[in-house]
């Protein structure tokens, strides 16, 4: 019982982050709306029993790529978006259908054999979710090469931003 | 104890890729196109993470791992880009950067 | 009652959560007063002294006045982004307690541990994820007020913050690899025994850059001095809280004091060994410290309070003696002390820590803001990184040898 009320509620948080995202005029507000979204994923994560994916997603994810947001919108001082109606068919029509299109879609999601997964106790992976040390296992040994090339991506990122970042003397 | 099933997770990834879509498309503050694209790549993490406890594997957690670490890579390097333009153009409206159609 | 014995975990909870949050925040507000003391003793000078006896009624008369002063908002700036940013900031200062350890998990209460209120496999990853998002408070609060002196000191305050936030986490790896859990409590656990019968097994001594690193970033980290460029008074008003009048400019300094004794008391879990006693349990003689450091303390408030009060102050300072000496005489029944023993020298080492952080703010001076930087990309962050590889390697050196 607790479980499915904590995810109606992160869900709902997430939805409503995600909506305050695309109307909200100040940018912002759209970038603290985008944090929220981020917590209540990092809480889904940890009802999926992946604790370390839910810590790495607050510290990386909301804790430092949305500082940096935040930071350009702080130094670039950007305003609030201009107004415009969006079109009467995109309001009229666009919603009710994007919302038949939805329960379509979890219709079918719910009837494959993909959804019925955890209803069964099928993946029954014990309740206390995927150890830190498993997935570390797994990081270094397996998927050496793809974590090692990340590394050299994360490298190749800031020298880019540290050359585009350079003032031209 | 009752568990949720993985659709709920799925549509509710589903719901937030096509929000995200929806802010990409419509908006027009370039930050803001910036963070539905971020929102679509949180998405996508979640429908991993779901799969992953379904199929009780690791593999989905990895490759999760890997998408966020791309995507701060993304986000560094994209928002020098902005930073650059804005310079250049004294404004963030994605509708003025159409140097190309002159 | 039935209520209590089907929810242990809640009712269990809910209690420890109300001790806790009360403990920390009359901590809190005593801690202004050891600082103001401590600096002041430093300074040739007496601190608070006539707000009750030895100035120890200061904290309640401050509070006091942030909840009566006025209460203004700058006219242009973001109201929801204005007043998000102190509770941000304050309610992350206050979740990181939650997960600390005050004494051995062995002492129990209906079956939950009584010191931890939030015993987390990933308690260590928890306390950095709650870290990282600290640094929002401070830019959001810079932003909003819509003012060249909170934005620029905001600015720089989170910039520092998330460059020392680097190093933090990587002085604290070495700790981990030697740990290898990321659980408060094993950590603790891990550090128990002794070199040679009497030299305490603590992480301190074979990570001792580590430590260093990590009680540098950790002061850079809270915005303290040395480091606190960005909201010294002489230098940008007050930084990123200028514009922030009573009782949200209080939030953000419980955030600051709170932060400190969150970054205490995570050196003393992963380097100083916890609630670990330093003497070796065959000592038992150590049960009786707590009470007699009590004892000795009523009587000197008694040599006090007879001496050298007068008027009112004689009144406060009595009371203050009959609780001392009332508290160790508790202390000394012996199941007492074995229960508080833990707690004991848990506090004993924070204290320590917070007047290290209180002495260092006496003595030294401030970082510009560029060798800030300097010092904490081209320095620290480089030599907590050795020290994981040096670490590392010693680590793996002895199974390497083995397989040849």
């Amino acid at each position: 019982m607790v479980p499915f009320f904590l995810f109606f509620v992160c869900a709902l948080l997430a939805v409503a982050g995600a909506i305050v995202l695309i109307v909200a005029w100040e940018p912002i507000h759209s970038a603290l709306s985008l944090v929220l979204v981020m917590m209540a994923l990092a809480v889904l994560y940890l009802l999926l029993g992946a604790e370390f994916i839910a810590a790495v997603q607050i510290i990386v994810y909301a804790g430092a790529v949305m500082v940096l947001f935040v930071f350009v919108i702080m130094l670039l001082n950007a305003g609030s978006e201009e107004r415009t109606n969006w079109s009467k068919l995109a309001k009229v029509a666009g919603l009710p259908l994007a919302f038949f299109f939805l329960l379509a879609v979890a219709h079918f999601l719910s009837r494959s054999a993909v959804g019925a997964n955890i209803a069964n106790g099928a993946g029954a992976v014990s309740n206390a979710g995927v150890s830190t040390r498993a997935l570390s296992v797994a990081l270094f040994q397996q998927y050496l090469f793809p974590f090692e090339a990340t590394s050299i991506l994360i490298l190749i990122a800031l020298l880019g931003a540290l050359i585009l970042a350079r003032k031209d003397e | 104890m009752s568990v949720i099933p993985v659709s709920y997770y799925l549509v509710l990834s589903a719901v937030l890729f096509g929000l995200g879509m929806v802010g990409v498309v419509f908006k027009r503050n370039i930050i803001t196109i910036f963070m539905s694209i971020e929102l679509m790549l949180n998405a996508v993490n979640l429908a991993f993470v779901a799969f992953a406890r379904a199929h009780n594997q690791l593999d989905g957690l990895v490759f999760v791992f890997f998408v966020i670490v791309v995507a701060a890579a993304e986000a560094a390097v994209g928002l020098a880009i902005v930073i650059m333009i804005t310079q250049n153009r004294q404004s963030l409206n994605v509708e003025r950067a159409n140097l190309l159609k002159f | 009652m039935d209520f209590i014995n089907q929810h242990p975990v809640l009712v269990v909870s809910l209690v420890k959560i109300a001790v806790l949050l009360f403990v920390v925040m009359t901590g809190l507000a005593y801690l202004t007063w050891f600082e103001r003391k401590v600096v002041a003793h430093i300074q040739s000078r007496w601190g608070p002294y006539f707000v009750g006896a030895h100035g120890l009624l200061q904290p309640l008369a401050d509070g006091l006045k942030f909840l009566f002063k006025e209460d203004m908002t700058p006219p242009a700036s973001d109201k929801f982004v204005y007043i998000l940013a102190p509770f941000l900031a304050l309610a992350l200062a206050l979740t990181a307690i939650a997960l600390i350890p005050f004494g051995p998990p062995s002492v129990r209460v209906l079956g939950q541990p009584v010191f931890v209120v939030a015993n987390l496999d990933i308690g260590l990853l928890f306390l950095f994820a709650v870290t990282s998002m600290g640094v929002y408070g401070v830019a959001l609060a810079g932003w909003s007020s819509n003012s060249k002196y909170p934005l620029l000191g905001g600015l720089r305050s989170s910039a520092q913050m998330v460059s020392y936030e680097v190093s933090l986490t990587l002085s604290v790896v070495g700790v981990l690899l030697i740990a290898g859990t990321l659980n408060f409590n094993d950590i603790i656990s891990g550090q128990s025994g002794y070199y040679l019968g009497f030299i305490p097994r603590w992480h301190v001594i074979p990570q001792i850059i580590g430590f260093l690193c990590y009680i540098t970033a950790a002061i850079a980290e809270t915005n303290r001095i040395p480091f606190d460029l960005p909201e010294a008074e002489t230098e940008l008003v007050a930084g990123f809280h200028t514009e922030y009048s009573s009782f949200k400019f209080a939030m953000f300094f419980m955030a600051e004091y709170a932060n400190m004794i969150t970054v205490s008391c995570l050196a003393t879990i992963l380097f100083f060994g916890g609630w670990l006693s330093p003497f070796p349990d065959s000592w038992t003689w150590q049960l009786y410290l707590p009470g007699a450091g009590l004892i000795l303390l009523g009587i000197y408030c008694l040599y006090d309070t007879i001496v050298s009060m007068r008027g009112i102050a004689k009144i406060q300072f009595a009371v203050v003696t009959m609780l001392c000496l009332g508290g160790g005489a508790i202390s000394l029944i012996p199941q007492v002390a074995s229960v508080i023993q833990g707690p004991f020298w848990f506090t004993t080492k924070v204290i320590f820590f917070l007047f290290f952080y209180v002495w260092t703010r006496g003595t030294l001076p401030r970082f510009r803001y560029d060798q800030l930087m300097n010092f904490g990309w081209k320095l620290l962050l480089p030599v907590s990184l050795a020290n994981l590889v040096i670490t590392a390697f010693v680590m793996i050196l002895p199974s390497a040898a083995r397989h040849g």
